[in-house]
């Protein structure tokens, strides 16, 4: 097929996709968050709230736009298309899985693949920095001002110790490649154990993984690292002075971020694509027993609901999840699902753990989070480093 | 394509350059060397040195102008006064750059031997592998005679930085 065609097939699917990840992402974390505190969260809108991203949007493109007198007018307007597209740059490089053919055409899962894919990020994620640092200073407020100074100060610090915990694993599988790092976890340690990252000989990268999560929450302003939006001392940070869909782009950028982040520590620590454990094990039933679980337990909350409208929204559901789990015994669409899967349920695993942090931990000081990164994390991922180039030299 | 490519990182090169000359606040001018550097590492990625075009992006653009524009905003500088441009400065100024810079690049191009025109995707041996190779092999010395200057900058730095406590 042309490459074009393809490409540009390719680039519909993922970007239809993604939108869709970042808006009910913000759902997801509404709801576990709600839950967490034993509330219920967003359920006016649709079945159990999940047309709430639908209405958030709708709210966001038709607020009214205001501009406020005293700011920089060229770069407050800049600010927000740099977060977002620097955001959003990154999808570009992530492969979601192997080498399929769909309708006898051959193609990779994923839209393409740098071999520079590692530092390729790192950059771009280093200039999603002026997005938040402009928006702080053409706001010409002294809480944005303070949230964009906080938000630089921050980036910097924390992109060494993730630079060096990212420098670890590279040791090991050779390469900058996101796609051949992932292929290079592919395998097991006598029969079970996955050759993942936190697993792989001669070192496990558990302390880079570790390393590279907090660095992660740092990088992108989240809890308990928001210093720059800390609403209890500068209101909301750095996009106090914006409204309608630029404190949206901001918005969205957060959630690239996040989406982008574990994506990376999904493909350079936990295998990709590659089953946790081996396919003639049966990991394969993996996603359907998964499925036709949450399809039962719909079933049972349907028979006893807790709300009236459960009676009619969970059978619903529970069909839809069945559908899923029946999606995934259908031979010739497992080679495009199961990696899908694998890949979808790490990446998503690492993201509850970014809500599950905002929902349990408190916010530092700022000096406490100077002090940390520089005088806890840069030491350890040096120490981490050292010892894994000693463990790849001593043990080719 | 690539001749294409080309033109278009070079003239963004040169525009951003010249915007930073003539832009009065100093946070415009870091943000038009951003965009300089940008366009760089556009350029290396064209000639093959993926390496160098990464370097670029996460060194210089990500990482030294972030820490620039940190200053100009920790500093909270505002613009610089336009100075007076004399009306013979204003006249003579543009048409005098010309020339110099048509006579520049007459003198280089007689006196500069002529070379193989550069064809781009010839290049090969930009990959981080090539890189770290020659690094650790053939310009080990060099390379490892500027980290200890950069420690001595560091060093230096926090010298000049501490507070004299008594």
């Amino acid at each position: 097929m042309n490459y074009y065609l393809l490409s540009l097939i390719k680039t519909a699917i993922v970007v239809g996709i993604f939108m869709h990840v970042l808006a009910y992402l913000q759902w997801i974390e509404r709801k576990v968050i709600a839950h967490v505190q034993l509330r219920v969260g967003p359920r006016r809108v649709g079945p159990h709230g999940l047309l709430q991203p639908l209405a958030d949007v709708i709210k966001l493109v038709t607020k009214e736009d205001i501009l406020p007198s005293h700011v920089n007018k060229v770069f407050y307007f800049m600010a927000p298309f740099i977060a977002v597209t620097f955001a959003l740059i990154s999808i570009s490089i992530i492969p979601f899985g192997p080498e399929i053919t769909v309708g006898g055409v051959r193609t990779q899962m994923g839209l393409t693949d740098l071999n520079i894919g590692v530092l390729f990020i790192l950059g771009i994620s280093g200039l999603g920095v002026y997005g938040v640092a402009l928006a702080g200073w053409a706001s010409n407020n002294k809480y944005a001002l303070m949230g964009g100074l906080r938000s630089s100060a921050q980036m910097i610090s924390y992109e060494l110790p993730m630079a060096l915990a990212l420098v670890a694993p590279l040791l090991i599988l050779n390469t900058l490649s996101l796609r051949e790092i992932a292929n290079g976890q592919e395998g097991f340690y006598l029969g079970f154990i996955p050759k993942w990252s936190i697993f792989q000989m001669p070192f496990p990268q558990v302390f880079s993984f570790i390393l590279f999560l907090i660095a992660g929450f740092a990088e992108t302003n989240r809890v308990p690292f928001d210093l720059p939006e800390a609403e209890n001392e500068l209101v909301a940070g750095f996009h106090v002075e914006y409204a309608s869909m630029k404190f949206a782009s901001f918005f969205m950028a957060e959630y690239a971020n996040m989406v982008t982040v574990s994506c990376v520590a999904t493909l350079l620590f936990l295998g990709g694509w590659h089953p946790i454990f081996p396919e003639k094990y049966g990991s394969g039933l993996i996603p359907v027993v998964i499925f036709a679980a949450s399809a039962l337990l719909c079933f049972f909350h349907a028979a006893n609901p807790a709300r009236p409208f459960d009676r009619i929204t969970l059978p619903v559901f529970g069909v839809l999840f069945l559908g899923a789990a029946g999606l995934f015994l259908l031979p010739p669409v497992q080679p495009i699902l199961l990696p899908l899967f694998w890949f979808a349920a790490k990446v998503g695993i690492i993201l509850f753990v970014f809500i599950w942090v905002r929902a349990t931990l408190p916010r530092f000081r700022y000096d406490q989070l100077m002090r940390f990164a520089w005088t806890f994390m840069f030491p350890v991922a040096l120490i981490n480093l050292f010892i894994t180039g000693l463990m790849v030299a001593l043990f080719p | 394509m690539d001749a294409l490519l080309f033109m278009i990182f070079a003239a963004i090169a040169v525009i951003c350059a010249i915007n930073l000359v003539v832009q009065t606040h100093p946070i415009s001018s870091a943000l038009s060397l951003v965009g300089v550097m940008g366009a760089l590492a556009a350029l290396y990625l064209l000639l093959g040195g993926e390496f160098i075009a990464a370097a670029q992006l996460v060194v210089y653009a990500g990482a030294i102008m972030v820490l620039f524009v940190f200053v100009i905003m920790l500093l909270n500088a505002g613009s610089e006064r336009k100075p007076v441009i004399k009306p013979r400065g204003k006249y003579l100024g543009a048409p005098l750059l010309l020339v110099f810079l048509g006579m520049m690049a007459y003198l280089i191009q007689r006196i500069m031997p002529a070379s193989a025109p550069v064809v781009f995707g010839a290049f090969q041996g930009g990959t981080a592998k090539e890189i770290g190779r020659s690094l650790f092999t053939v310009y080990l010395l060099p390379f490892e005679v500027t980290s200890v200057l950069i420690l001595i900058a560091i060093l230096g730095a926090i010298v000049l930085a501490r507070k004299e406590v008594d």
